[in-house]
């Protein structure tokens, strides 16, 4: 059986077979590196396509149109008990005034269906505009002021060439008359498009032209505010003890893999509970920053936790031994070392847990902030909305108009989460330290 | 054929797992640290078996033997850096001055303060180079105002042979020196709190031949003060530092003697085969 023996190839046989294999697996990692290559193209392309298209709507959101009217600032009319108390400015005649100015800026004077045609083409929250500017300015009475008012929603989406004037008129949202004023109004240069006021500065409205997020971003700065000092001290404070205090057996076992689950439960369970518990046992009230931010603690806690814990595990057991050995007590190696070091992490795991709760929408719903809210809030127990609820209510809204707002109000909520997301980078770029 | 395995066993139960009796004298006049029929278990591996030591005031001492002999683990008993391990469970009795160390009433913080350690990697913290140092002393309220706790801080950096080299750049980060630098920095941070005995577990083997020297006769001045005990894997070292040296075996204490006589006329067989090089 000399067969059996094998000598081992001979070096130069040895040397072709490696060449042969080199061949191929040279292919192979090419293949493997251009799958990838494909990979993160594709997703980047995906990307660009989202962007665009979030820009292309929501950028024309942030603006809308304006137009100027020279109105007449009698006084006698406008403050009919002559104190300049929001009484008496409200009871005033601000309405009129403004439809003589705009009747004026088409140089009419009488006529029922123009007087009707052009109420409807100024937006409804203009007489609160004419009065809010009264009241900070109130030497500006008695004067004639040309001052800028939103256009109706309508007007806007026409002006936006939504509404063809090709259309019949009786299949259209506005008639021949208002657009023959629209054209004039252009024509004498008193239309505008300008960085909208009301998105930034206003409140839910149904109003589409009058609608703004400045609700429900401060009911987000709100509810975020109770999340994060709620879901940050537990969170790490439970990291610590599960990592470095709590014995190592079944039940800290059970824990564990019940914090994991917890990470990955619907997070709209989290917004039922919170209905049970908060809501219905304690008798909270709904729509409450207070509750949203509990719910929303509840939701990130496992997050927190899971990253505190990969944070402190990554602190090298050479820098426990280190304070150990020169008589460090344990609560010293914690407090002294590990925290310091595992900040970066724990922090990073924070605001990720933050940002994921910033744009948070079904939970939410559960404890009522979907509730419609004009008032903008001032405490954590004032009813409230938050953004991306917000944008969910506009998105069902019919009116043309509220697409834009709606991509607008997104692109807010996306600018704060990169911007949050790029604090977490510079903060753990700035925090860590080497070992 | 039955008969003829379970003598085999038998044997195997002799040859592998009698504990062998120490040669050598283990004992010595004023120990500074004794340690009487010591045992240490992980979960149900016997690391240590039956050490009987004693540890003289102002010397030197090497532990030596092959890889997993349990040489760090007894060491890591001293001061009981072995409570960290949960599984680790310790018998018998280690005395420092005559006190039992792991008595129930005995407070592992400043036992550790009395029995410092330095490791086999540098382990700066990341921290600067003057707060390295002035850990220790801080946590142990051993600095009343700020200009004792500077003097501490020199004096240490001294002793180690370091203030020179970084007397300028005391806030920097200890973790930017050197190696060796770093050995020394937790040799300085070590004796910083004034501990009795300082125990070192393989502290030049990350180190090279340079740093290594440089520590060697940092162990000699140390000397004069401290009680030291060093774990080494380099035979050489163990001859150029210690006074004398222990032979440890597969969780044994083979033999205890003067250096010189160990490395020139071992009395036991498997000392004799480590010195030689036959394994190890």
């Amino acid at each position: 059986m000399t067969d059996n023996q094998f000598m081992g190839l001979s070096p130069q046989e040895a040397t072709l077979r490696v060449e042969a294999s080199l061949r191929q697996r040279r292919k192979r990692e090419k293949r493997f590196r251009l799958m990838g290559l494909a990979a993160v193209a594709l997703a980047l392309s995906f990307l660009v396509i989202l962007f665009t298209g979030i820009l292309s709507k929501g950028l024309p959101g942030m603006f809308q149109y304006y137009v100027q009217l020279d109105v007449e600032l009698d006084r006698a009319r406008l403050d009919p008990a002559g104190d300049l108390s929001a009484a008496s400015l409200y009871s005033g005649d601000a309405e009129a005034l403004i439809l003589e100015a705009s009747l004026a800026s088409i140089g009419e004077e009488e006529g029922r269906k123009t007087k009707r045609a052009l109420r409807k083409m100024v937006s409804s929250g203009a007489s609160i505009r004419l009065i809010e500017f009264v009241q900070s300015n109130p030497q500006v009475l008695n004067t004639k002021q040309t001052i800028k008012f939103a256009v109706d929603d309508d007007i806007d989406s026409f002006l936006r060439g939504f509404i063809d004037r090709e259309t019949p008129e009786k299949d259209r949202r506005i008639d021949d008359l208002t657009i023959d004023i629209v054209d004039r109004w252009q024509a004498a240069g008193l239309i505008s498009y300008e960085l909208s006021d009301y998105l930034f500065f206003g409140s839910a409205s149904r109003d589409a032209e009058m609608a703004g997020i400045k609700g429900a971003l401060i009911g987000s700065l709100l509810t975020l505010a109770i999340c994060i000092s709620i879901a940050f001290p537990l969170g790490v404070a439970a990291a610590i003890y599960l990592e470095e205090l709590a014995p190592k057996n079944r039940w800290t076992e059970l824990i564990e893999i019940n914090i994991n689950n917890l990470a990955a439960v619907p997070s709209v369970v989290f917004g039922i509970m919170g209905l049970t518990i908060f809501i219905v046992t304690f008798g909270m009230p709904r729509s409450i920053p207070l509750v949203g931010g509990v719910v929303l603690a509840l939701m990130t806690l496992p997050t927190i936790i899971i990253s505190s814990r990969a944070a402190i595990r990554a602190v090298p057991p050479s820098i426990r031994d280190a304070a150990l050995g020169i008589g460090a007590s344990k609560m010293q190696v914690i407090f002294h070392h590990v925290i310091p070091l595992a900040m970066p992490g724990m922090l990073t795991g924070t605001i990720i847990g933050m940002a994921q709760a910033l744009g948070e929408t079904a939970p939410l719903l559960m404890i009522g902030m979907v509730a419609f809210i004009v008032d903008i809030p001032a405490g954590f127990m004032d009813p409230a909305t938050v953004l991306p609820v917000q944008i969910f209510m506009w998105a069902d809204f019919a009116e043309r108009m509220f697409i834009q707002k709606t991509s607008a109000a997104i692109i807010v909520l996306l600018a704060f989460l990169i911007t949050m997301n790029a604090a977490a980078i510079a903060l753990r770029k700035k925090l860590e330290r080497r070992w | 054929m039955t008969s003829f395995k379970q003598i085999n066993d038998a044997t195997d139960l002799t040859m592998e797992n009698a504990i062998i009796k120490t040669t050598g004298n283990v004992f010595v006049d004023k120990p500074r640290m004794s340690a009487r029929n010591v045992n240490v278990y992980y979960g149900d591996k016997h690391a240590i078996r039956d050490v009987t030591i004693d540890i003289a005031e102002q010397e030197v001492i090497a532990f030596i033997g092959p890889s997993g002999c349990g040489k760090s683990t007894f060491l890591r008993t001293l001061n009981r850096m072995n409570d960290t391990i949960d599984i680790c469970r310790v018998s018998g009795e280690i005395a420092l001055d005559g006190e039992n160390i792991y008595a129930p009433s005995v407070d592992v913080v400043p036992l550790r303060a009395r029995v410092g350690m330095v490791f086999q990697k540098p382990n700066p913290f990341p921290k600067s180079i003057y707060d390295n140092i002035a850990y220790g002393p801080r946590i142990h309220g051993l600095a009343r105002n700020k200009a004792e706790l500077d003097d501490i801080v020199q004096s240490a950096l001294e002793r180690a042979g370091l203030w020179n080299e970084v007397k300028d750049r005391l806030d920097q980060p200890g973790t930017g020196l050197s190696g060796g630098q770093q050995q020394r920095l937790c040799i300085a941070r070590a004796i910083a709190v004034s501990p009795e005995v300082i125990l070192m577990d393989e502290p030049c083997s990350a180190l090279d031949p340079i740093a290594t020297a440089r520590v060697e006769e940092l162990i000699e001045e140390l000397k004069q003060q401290y009680t030291i005990v060093i774990v080494t894997h380099s035979m050489q070292q163990a001859a150029r530092v210690s006074d004398r040296t222990a032979y440890f075996h597969l969780g044994d204490l083979v033999e205890v003697g003067r250096t010189e006589q160990i490395f020139t006329n071992p009395s036991h067989k498997l000392t004799q085969d480590y010195i030689t090089g036959r394994f190890g």
